[in-house]
Formats: structure tokens, sequence, C-alpha cells
């Protein structure tokens, strides 16, 4: 199968790799994915208190469109809101990566990353809150 | 120096060796009489090509020239000898015995053809039912009414569904963990319906040879044709008809250095095997394949199979020290690596492992200068991985991580040496990225954790 441009560049390039602290209260992490269907994406945001994403990091198991698919959105969510990055959709990145069909859970998968992450840090947040 | 991109897919189709084209290019050119032209030189030509090309078959597997019928590869051998067998031995039995790990050449003739015989069956339900109810009956209420009506202990219904029906009754033998049969199971699945056990000699992806010559044994003492896919083995480990009691084989030029598009199939004479020709025509091949032959492209099988007889003793010798070199060099450097199948019973030139935590399509983009195979789903159109790995009792997730290897003729120790550094390298970044080796490396039990599938 031929990848686009986009997908090996984020393949090979891949942005901001890595690990952010889980027990950080502004730290939201999401687990996505399964490892017997050949994707698991794993995406940690930064969260300020103001709600904006300072930072993002993830690390993915799965195909190259996998891989691409999160590298691409922790640029895209890098500085925005939360609101606004949960409007981000699994189809703009099925565009922005021209991701053949057979590759279109690699997007969904990205999507609910960002979403999984978001809940985790707002179930922290509340937690927090009530011990308060 | 080093040529890329390197190709290490020998299971898949192997390049052609520059003999074999030499010898087909006269039949290429000059001499392109049809073979079964009887009645000037272009013809004569041809067809003295085409007997020498099936003595040069004949010789690497054991067998007289009279008992091979050419075809267009191995998987139309696999399906003449399996429809053939059932078709012709109909009024014997309907019985077939094969492996799950078989190639799809023959798993989905089998599934074919129970089809059929379920077609068949549901047809004489719907006779026996109208009989009965004297009423129309139809596809749609044949359950409902089969139910009704009992008709599994109808006596009339089951006479009926004991007469041919031109399909068969298929088992699926699982094998065990390294990939081999037990013929403990083989022996107990054999029932006096059985006409057909077919069973490969080596697997194309995890190269596990079977226990040829006993399974043979086996079927002879029984009284069963057995055939046997030989495509992967083929020159690459001992196989003679002769001494493994193999009544059909099925072979391919194109994995063994011989041009695409052209295989045979050994229908043993003594005792007689018999088959239905599949192909109608102008009864070519002793009337078991019409259709003209494909001269240059047998003389090219010919020269391929006369290479392997000649070379296999020392090839397999240099293959094998090439494999152990690879297998070596990856699981020194890399740890949570398991090799796939059987390291006794495997053809010398592969080797198939999974890399744990480590996406087997991912990897293959990552070492795109080397030409392999993954068991992973993405290298499918279906999202399941290889079902040969999960035949064998492989995790899913590790069938998703497996790369397959086939070294071959024209590898070098050079390559092999690029392709441990590169995948030692390429995998090390791939598990800095994985967040599942991560986890294994911080003691989490990947196991415990809920899931999200999709
Ligand atoms: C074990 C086995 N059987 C049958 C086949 C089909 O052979 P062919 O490509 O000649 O039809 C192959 C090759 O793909 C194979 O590996």
């Amino acid at each position: 199968m031929a990848y686009s441009d986009k997908v090996i560049d984020h393949y090979e390039n891949p942005r901001n790799v890595g690990t952010l602290d889980k027990a950080d209260p502004n730290v939201g992490t999401g687990l996505v994915g399964a490892p017997a269907c050949g994707d698991v994406m794993r995406l940690q945001l930064k969260i300020s208190d103001e709600g904006i994403i300072e930072d993002a990091k993830f690390k993915t198991f799965g195909c190259g469109s996998a891989i691409a698919s999160s590298s691409l959105v922790t640029e895209w969510v890098k500085g925005k809101t939360v609101d606004q990055a949960m409007t981000i959709s699994n189809k703009d990145v099925a565009r922005e990566l021209a991701l053949p069909p057979v590759k279109i859970h690699c997007s969904v998968l990205a999507e609910d990353a960002i979403k999984a992450a978001i809940e985790d840090f707002k179930k922290k947040r509340e937690s927090r809150q009530q011990k308060a | 120096m080093l040529k890329l991109p390197i190709y290490m897919d020998n299971h898949a189709t192997t390049p052609m060796d520059p003999r074999v084209l030499e010898a087909m290019m006269p039949y290429l050119r000059e001499d392109f009489g049809n073979a079964a032209s009887r009645n000037h030189p272009f013809g004569w030509k041809a067809e003295a090509a085409v007997e020498q090309a099936r003595k040069q078959v004949a010789a690497l597997i054991g067998a007289s020239d009279k008992e091979l019928v050419f075809t267009s590869g191995a998987t139309e051998s696999d399906n003449l000898a399996i429809k053939g067998v059932v078709e012709f031995y109909k009024d014997k039995g309907d019985h077939i015995i094969t492996l799950k790990t078989e190639h799809k050449a023959v798993l989905d003739t089998c599934k074919r053809l129970e089809r059929v015989r379920q077609e068949r069956l549901d047809e004489l339900k719907l006779m026996r039912l109208a009989q009965l109810t004297g009423a129309p009956v139809s596809r749609d209420n044949l359950a409902e009414l089969s139910i009704k009506h009992d008709l599994d202990s109808d006596p009339v219904y089951r006479q009926w569904a004991e007469m041919p029906t031109g399909g068969a009754r298929v088992t699926y033998l699982e094998v065990e963990k390294d990939g081999r049969i037990d013929l403990k199971k083989l022996e107990a699945a054999m029932t006096d319906k059985t006409i057909l056990v077919s069973i490969m000699l080596a697997n194309n992806e995890i190269g596990t040879v079977q226990p040829v010559a006993e399974i043979g044994k086996l079927c002879r003492q029984r009284g069963i044709l057995f055939h046997c896919d030989a495509v992967q083995g083929i020159g690459k480990v001992p196989f003679n008809v002769e001494e493994m009691n193999v009544d059909l084989a099925s072979i391919t030029s194109h994995k063994m250095y011989g041009p695409k598009g052209v295989g045979a199939l050994y229908v043993r004479r003594k005792p007689r095997v018999r088959i239905a020709p599949i192909i109608d025509g102008g009864g070519h091949e002793r009337g078991m394949r019409s259709g003209t032959l494909n001269v240059a492209a047998i003389v090219g099988f010919g020269k391929a199979a006369e290479l392997a007889r000649l070379e296999m003793a020392d090839e397999s010798v240099r293959l094998l020290r090439l494999r152990e070199k690879l297998r070596k060099g990856i699981m020194d450097q890399l740890d949570m690596v398991t090799v796939n199948g059987s390291m006794e019973h495997r053809l010398p030139g592969n080797l198939n492992i999974s890399f744990a935590y480590v996406e087997g399509e991912a990897l293959m983009m990552a070492i795109k200068d080397v030409a392999v195979s993954s068991g992973s789903a993405c290298t499918s159109a279906s999202l399941e991985p290889s079902y040969v790995l999960r035949a064998c009792g492989v995790e899913e997730e590790l069938a998703h991580s497996s790369i397959r290897f086939g070294l071959g003729r024209f590898n070098t120790e050079e390559e092999v040496d690029f392709v441990i550094k590169l995948m030692v390298d390429k995998v090390n970044r791939l598990r800095e990225m994985s967040p599942l080796y991560e986890m294994a490396k911080e003691g989490i039990d990947l196991k415990s954790i809920e899931w999200t599938a999709h």
C-alpha cells in the first residue's frame, strides 16, 4: 500500500513523542485501542488551569497511519482550548493525511484519544475540587 | 556493493535464475511452435522441449514423467487435485481431511466443496418437504419446516442425504503450537468415508515442515489418497513421492526460481490415481488439463527443477547458515522477540518472528529498503491477523507484530548483516514510541487492562 507524503513525514519525523507525568494534576491521559486489534494510542495533554492545552505527548503502537494520526493531533491541539480541541474530528485527520478507507479507524482512534485525555483531565480536576 | 532494495520475501515468489531465462529464450523467439502440432517441425520441437521439462520436473520429486500434468500454477494444481478426486471418487466417499494452516488454494477449495454439499442437501430437503406437505416450500421457510417435520430423523431424507452430493465434508485439523500436525489426531479423524487427505509439505508463513512420509504411510495403510501441496518445500527439503507415498502433489515454478504462471500436478500411476478434469477442451495432458501448453514457461520450469535438484544440498546448507545468522543477530540484540513455528522442522530460508510491542506494518514501513511480509492485519484487506499464526496459538497481539523473512538463492551475507543492523535500530526506535513497551518495562501486566476494542 502506498502512503501519502504527509503520513510518511509524520511517521519518519514524529512530533511530540514522549511521556508526561501521569500524577501531575494538570495532565490528562487518554489510552485507547487494544493490542489485539493492532493499535493502541496514548495521548497526554498538559492543560493549564485556564483550560489551555500547553503541551501534548504521544506514544503509539500501530501501523504508520496510526502513528501519523497521533503525531498530527499533538500538533493540532497545542495552544488550543479544551473546547476547541474537543471539536477536532476524525474526518479532519483523515483528510489532512489522505488516509485510504482501510485506515480510517486510525483517525477515529486519534479523535477518541483526544476525548479520553480531556475526560481524564476533567475527572482529575473534579476529584481535586471535591477534596478542596 | 550492497544494492537496495533487498529482496527477502522468497516465500511470496522468487526471482528467475538467469540460467532459466536463458533456457527459455529460444522458445519465446524462433521456437514458438504449438506442442500439440503433430505434423511439422515447429510442433515437434516444442513437444520435445516440453517432454524434456517433464522429465526434469519428474526427476526432482522421484516421479516418472508420465505422472505429471502441467498447470498454470499451484492454485490450479490444488483445485484440480481436490475437486478432481472428489468428483472421480464420489461413489466411494466424500470426506476430506486437511489442516487449518493450509494455503487458501486448498482451504477455499474445500470450503466451496462444503457449500456444494450443503446446497445439494438443501435441495433434497426442499424436495422431501414438498412431498410431505404437498404445499410450496422455499429456502425462506426451509429451516422452519425442516424442524417441524423433523427431517433429520426422516428415513427417506436420510437415505437421500447419503447419496453423492458432488461436494464434500471437510475436517480442518488443528496444529500443535509448533505448527506441526499430530499424527494421532489425523488417524482419529479418518472414517470409512474419507477419500482424501490434503496436507502441505511446508508452510508458506512459518516454514514448518510436516512429517509427510508418516502421513503418506498412514494414508496408504487406510486406503486414503494423499495430496501434498509441496510448493514451499520443493527444492529446499527432500521430497520424494515414492519414498513418501504421496498420491498427488502440487508444485509451482515461481517459488523455485522459474517463471510465474506455470506449475504441475503429480498424479500417481501405480497404483493408479484418477481425477476428473476441471478444465475441458482439446484433451491436452492426457485429458486432465486442456489448453495449449505454455512452452517457454514449461521449459523454464524444467530448467529450474533441474537446478534445484542439483543444487539443493549445497543451497540449503548455505541458506540455513544465513538464516541462523539473521536469527541470532536479531535475538542477541533485542529482547522480547519470539520465533513462530518449529525451529527443528523448518525450511532453511524461513524466519518468522514477532517483535513484541511493535506493530508489523509500521516495522515494514521502517525497513522499507527490505522487502518482507507481516502477519499483521494491516497488510491484508481483512482486519484479522494471520490465520496461520492464530492456528499455532500465537496471540493476536504477537501476530500483529510478526515479520516473515524468506531467504533465497540470491541473498548474500552482506545483505543479512545490513538487515540485522536495520532491524535492531528500527525495532528500538518503534519501541521508544510504543506505549505498550513502556508499560511492559514498568512491570504493568497488559492483560490486566480493560482495552477499548474497536
Ligand atoms: C503453499 C502454497 N500453495 C499454493 C500457492 C499458490 O501457488 P501459485 O501462485 O502458483 O498459484 C502458494 C503460493 O502463493 C503457496 O505458498
